[in-house]
């Protein structure tokens, strides 16, 4: 890859037809390279600059202003759901993060639920069950052959047409009710205390870690580990009910009620949301299920046999000898499909649930700054994938063999 | 035990293990070794038994038994229990062809089964050879004339009537054609010294992946005319023609890249001692080889692009989706939106599946010579 292209081609046949390569400047690597180079940057400004002038007397023609001023004005048009307090008399820019917000939401929610279904899915691919095996094969044959968008309006279309309307919505004990307008669930009435209790879960769970690294050094001293999962459990919920409890123990919940066609209280999960959620979920999981899957059988067999000789269940083999070699193999592909999801959510827009792009998309229509929507588009996926390859290359780092 | 073994003098042998129950293969044993051969196993099965009785019959009753198969008015599939097939009598050629002048909707079918026969063709190995760059040109061309018109008496299609299987199979075949060769230009421009034209490649290749096809798409079809000089307008679907291989040809370049990466640093040491040139040692030695182990992963991609092709109905082109969302409007037979969509998940389905299949089978053969028997 080196020292291609020294010289011209050697000629054993006829050697002095040639004059020494070296006396002219062409056949200089060095050279040559500089010279393909500076060609490219006069194409890349030449390109650059017909287009720019180009997109500019455009713009003149067309009266509209460059520029991000207009994430100042007044947007006027409604969002369905937003996580931050959203009217249409917000700005754009407001507007664009609740877009933002939504996009991270399904995002992150269906990260989660796709490994889930992942991993359950390709373990039972290679289960000895001749039924969840099929099943699990079936599935993601199934689903990874058949395009996202698609399903997203085989869900969306389904939860519309065959979920009953609100008047008529299927009743879970009074408190949660199922229509197609989504689903409608109870919170806990709004109280500050509730922060705290969220907070003091978070110190809970860092007070977890740390006990479970001082059970991993009694472990490696004694040689006896002392129980780790259920006192995490406990230190995390006790810290939480603790606070709970000094905060005075609210126990006000907002209650979803049928009041004339539709519901009031408690809080909602959209169709358009819940469609999304199911559709990126179960498409992403076949293809999470096929690289665990081959993750799994990368590990020698010789290690699941050696795991039975020392007399682990195989749950256990699984779990301590099985899958901690095989995240090695599935973290790299699997951080690729995180992303794919992410940008996938950008299909949202075909079924009207409000993320980034479908409420860019309404502010392009309306502003006409089609760039500036575009470039906001751009940055904003090109950093949500980057933040999760960042973090995804942290726990691979993580993970990876320690050679000696 | 042990003072037993340390003297060795009385030697007194284990009992014999017991036989296994059964060793005799019959449908009772592999009963018990595939389904029943744990307790939890045992519940999956009985679970999945149960899933299987719950959703099969209704499904087979829904597909088969209750259905409506023939041609009828949408009336006549008012309170039948199953799919209304009429539907698809009704709106087939809809779906396959879009709004194109349905006289002459046998030019749309004799195109895309031109163009499957090329792709099948190219997918046999006794043609991987010059024979394609002739093929190629020529199928594509005899495919437009045969989609456009305007010559040998046919009459002119302009292209916002084309529509459905054609468009989405012209957006996923020219566009890989078309990508395949600027993506080995990049992935060789990412592998590359020259410090800018590395740079250029790199950040191309992770811009285009960083961002959704949508943003692509969307970038096409507002932005490209702003970029256009004034008068010049190029056609909504040209432009996500464009979208869909400035798109492809930065993911098919991560896959030649890794074909690269995978060729042993000795060959490029050879070529260069073979006095090759770059040119030289890249199209003879190194490509050859990389290309090769890369068809499997390339064919997965461009499944994946099939499968994106898609999304062109949000800029409005009739794709296969599209035209199947457009008879799903219809006031008609708007009730039958899943035999619409069963119908069209089937096509594509069949289209992704035996690509996938025939990647599995390529790798395998690619792979003979390295495997023991």
């Amino acid at each position: 890859m080196t020292d291609h292209a020294h010289t011209g081609l050697p000629q054993p046949q006829a050697p002095k037809a040639k004059a020494p390569p070296s006396d002219n400047i062409f056949y200089s690597e060095k050279f040559r390279s500089i010279l393909y180079q500076i060609v490219l940057i006069l194409v890349v400004i030449g390109l650059g600059y017909f287009l720019v002038s180009n997109t500019l007397t455009n713009l003149a023609d067309r009266g509209i202003q460059s520029g991000y001023g207009f994430l100042d004005v007044r947007a006027g048009f409604d969002i369905g759901e937003a996580m931050i307090s959203y009217t249409q008399d917000d700005t754009y820019g407001r507007a664009m993060i609740v877009g933002i917000l939504n996009t991270v939401k399904v995002a992150f929610i269906g990260i989660i639920l796709a490994s889930i279904l992942g991993v359950v899915m390709g373990i039972a691919r290679l289960s000895s069950n001749f039924l969840m095996a099929r099943f699990a094969s079936l599935y993601v044959e199934v689903m990874r052959n058949i395009p996202l968008l698609l399903q997203l309006f085989f869900w969306y279309a389904l939860l519309i047409n065959l979920l009953p309307r609100p008047r008529d919505s299927w009743n879970f004990a009074d408190i949660m009710f199922l229509s197609n307008r989504g689903l409608k669930y109870p919170v806990m009435a709004e109280n500050p205390i509730w922060i705290w209790v969220l907070a003091a879960m978070l110190v809970g769970a860092v007070a977890a870690v740390f006990y479970a690294r001082w059970a991993d050094k009694k472990q490696a001293l004694t040689g006896q580990r002392p129980p780790v999962l259920w006192p995490s459990i406990g230190i995390i919920v006790g810290f939480g009910i603790a606070t709970w409890l000094l905060g005075g123990a609210p126990t006000a919940v907002n209650v979803p009620e049928l009041r004339g066609f539709n519901f009031r209280g408690g809080a909602t999960i959209s169709p358009e949301f819940l469609a999304l959620l199911l559709g990126l979920v179960i498409y992403t999981g076949a293809f999470i299920a096929e690289i665990v899957r081959s993750g799994i059988q990368a590990v020698s067999y010789g290690q699941t046999e050696a795991a039975e000789a020392v007399g682990l269940n195989s749950g256990d083999t699984l779990r301590l000898v099985v899958l901690p070699q095989a995240l090695r193999v599935i973290v790299p592909p699997v951080t690729s499909q995180y992303l794919n999801l992410t940008k996938n959510s950008s299909l949202a827009i075909a079924i009207g649930y409000p993320d980034l792009v479908a409420v860019g998309n309404t502010a392009l229509n309306q502003s006409g700054q089609a760039i500036e929507v575009i470039s906001i588009f751009m940055i904003v996926y090109l950093s949500l994938s980057l933040s999760t390859s960042l973090f995804m290359n942290w726990f691979n780092g993580r993970i990876a063999l320690t050679e000696r | 035990m042990a003072d037993i073994m340390n003297t060795g003098a009385n030697f007194i042998p284990t009992e014999a293990r017991p036989a296994p129950l059964s060793v005799r293969p019959g449908p009772l044993t592999w009963l018990r070794e595939n389904l029943f051969d744990t307790w939890y196993n045992a519940l999956f099965t009985l679970l999945g038994i149960y899933i299987i009785w719950q959703a099969v019959p209704p499904a087979i009753a829904w597909l088969f038994i209750n259905a409506y198969w023939l041609a009828a008015p949408a009336e006549v599939c008012d309170g039948i229990t199953g799919a209304c097939w009429a539907f698809i009598h009704e709106k087939a050629r809809f779906i396959f062809f879009g709004t194109y002048s349905f006289d002459e909707q046998w030019r749309p079918g004799a195109a895309v089964i031109l163009i499957l026969a090329t792709v099948i063709i190219s997918c046999m190995k006794p043609f991987w050879n010059k024979s394609l760059l002739v093929i190629w040109p020529v199928s594509l061309t005899i495919c437009w004339i045969l989609m456009s018109g305007g010559i040998f008496g046919l009459a002119h299609i302009p292209n916002n009537l084309w529509g459905g299987l054609p468009i989405t199979l012209m957006l996923a075949v020219l566009g890989a054609v078309v990508a395949f060769p600027i993506s080995i230009a990049l992935a060789l421009g990412r592998r590359s010294n020259m410090p800018i034209i590395k740079a250029f490649c790199v950040g191309y290749i992770e811009l285009i992946r960083g961002v959704p096809l949508i943003t692509i798409l969307f970038m096409a079809s507002v932005m490209l005319p702003l970029f256009m000089p004034e008068g010049l307008t190029i056609d909504k679907l040209l432009r996500a023609q464009v979208a869909i291989i400035m798109f492809l040809a930065a993911y098919l370049a991560e896959v030649v890249r890794g074909g690269l990466q995978a060729i042993p640093k000795g060959q490029y040491e050879a070529a260069d001692a073979m006095g090759l040139s770059y040119w030289q040692s890249m199209i003879f030695i190194i490509l050859p080889q990389a290309l090769k182990i890369t068809i499997p992963p390339m064919v997965n991609t461009f499944i994946g692009i099939f499968k994106d092709t898609s999304l062109v109905l949000i800029v409005g082109i009739f794709d296969l989706t599209s035209t199947m969302r457009t008879s799903i409007q219809d006031l008609d037979w708007r009730a039958y939106f899943l035999e619409g969509m069963v119908f069209v998940a089937i096509i594509y389905f069949i289209f992704c599946f035996s690509m996938s299949k025939y990647s599995q089978w390529l790798e395998s053969d690619l792979h003979r010579g390295h495997k023991r028997i």
